[in-house]
């Protein structure tokens, strides 16, 4: 039904499909009727652009947007940015948002009843540098329980949102821990079916890059869909720093 | 070897955490002239029910058919984009000027639409469908439409809000008899 879908530019197995039963809310969410392939030409020049004036002084530093301290552990997580030929994405907006560190989202939806962090929001953004480059200061997340199955937890995780040069490089995704236990069981995270793709999602833990006395850092790069460069010219290149 | 593209993942329930920031809550102040449209539905599942869990993102171009031509968005609106996230009745609604006519360098105009990416709890990867003027008459040109069978057209097109003139009214079925045509790219 969904085999349409987009083979010849992503291969198999490396995109979630979107019915994904062991995932209960994609049953009825997800189309049913055949996707109607558009040619990448009709679509490459839509593309808003997004503005550094977007991003505040500590939109990147989400332990630093209330009065006192998150409860947690300090992390860094850094990365790049970059099209599937390798070429950095620069001024990408990069936008995200997490739980707690009890696994607590400060939603109203959120009935978990893990506590809220009165020093915490959850939500950062920002924008790769020059090199398609991006840090983020937070605390790491705490796994949470939810519905979707008996003793269901989600591992810990920050969601990702990413723009780059085009309406085919959006990307909404999840950065996962190195080494959490959670994952094996996680629909979610093993809804992308090769092992090594899903894998890519995983940050590696960086030493070099922590930083003594203050936080552990972790490194996560991305890599989005580019666009045809034929039909381009920078709409990525205007600043108003 | 050559890099793959990161995997897609749900935005899950919690989403307006993280995004909401860009969701244009005010009238916008658009140049004079423009020609503002407004945009009222539901996104809704394939039982009917509502979803409400869902962001829209319109992309869409502006008056003359351009693309991110005017000055970078820096705040919640900019000529070319906008998010609407549904309420608990799965309804969206949304405002924007009117967009002109697209030519992407392929010798073919494509009619006045608005490029929708739509995401939610239970959606895995987005979907990406488009919304067309009701009356206009280049949709029967339009090389996109023409790519969809024709029976189902015109769940990409809106239609004129009969309780409310000059609004448009256009929803989003995931899933269904009367489910949104949704593009794979």
């Amino acid at each position: 039904m969904m085999e349409t879908e987009n083979r010849e530019t992503s291969p198999a197995g490396t995109q979630p499909d979107y019915h994904y039963p062991a995932y209960v809310s994609s049953v009825l969410r997800s189309p049913r009727l055949p996707l109607v392939v558009l040619p990448q030409a009709l679509l490459h020049c839509e593309s808003p652009v997004f503005g550094h004036s977007l991003i505040g002084a500590l939109d990147h530093d989400l332990t630093a947007q209330h009065a006192g301290e998150p409860i947690g552990e300090r992390i860094i997580v850094h990365g790049r940015v970059m099209e599937e030929d390798g070429r950095p994405v620069r001024d990408a907006l990069i936008e995200v948002w997490q739980a707690n560190a009890a696994g607590r989202y400060r939603h109203r939806s959120d009935q978990s009843g893990m506590p809220l962090d009165a020093n915490f929001s959850g939500a950062g953004r920002t924008m790769t540098d020059g090199e398609g480059r991006y840090t983020f200061r937070t605390i790491k997340p705490g796994p949470y329980p939810w519905r979707n199955h008996y003793n269901a937890w989600r591992p810990a995780h920050i969601h990702f949102s990413l723009f780059g040069a085009g309406i085919l490089s959006r990307l909404v995704t999840q950065m996962y821990f190195p080494g959490d236990p959670l994952q094996p069981f996680d629909p979610i995270f093993n809804s992308i079916a090769d092992e090594k793709a899903r894998n890519r999602l995983v940050s590696r833990f960086d030493m070099e890059r922590s930083e003594p006395d203050r936080a552990l850092a972790f490194s996560f790069d991305i890599v989005l869909r580019g666009a045809l460069e034929t039909h381009f010219d920078t709409p990525f290149g205007r600043h108003t720093r | 070897m050559r890099p793959i593209s990161s995997g897609s993942q749900t935005v899950g329930p919690f989403f307006r955490i993280g995004l909401e920031h860009l969701c244009a809550q005010d009238a916008p102040a658009w140049g004079e002239g423009a020609q503002i449209v407004r945009v009222r539905g539901r996104v809704l599942d394939g039982e009917g029910a509502p979803v409400p869990d869902a962001l829209l993102e319109v992309w869409h171009a502006d008056a003359e058919g351009q693309y991110g031509a005017g000055e970078p968005m820096q705040s919640g609106r900019s000529a070319c984009f906008t998010r609407a996230s549904t309420d608990d009745d799965g309804g969206f609604c949304f405002a924007l000027a009117r967009p002109g006519a697209i030519d992407c360098g392929t010798g073919e105009k494509q009619a006045p639409h608005v490029a929708v990416l739509v995401f939610a709890r239970g959606l895995l990867r987005h979907l990406m469908t488009r919304m067309y003027f009701p009356g206009e008459p280049s949709n029967a040109e339009d090389p996109v439409l023409r790519l969809v069978p024709e029976d189902r057209r015109g769940t990409l097109i809106a239609r004129e809000d009969p309780q409310r003139r000059g609004e448009l009214e256009w929803n989003v079925v995931l899933q269904g008899n009367e489910e949104t045509v949704f593009f794979a790219w």
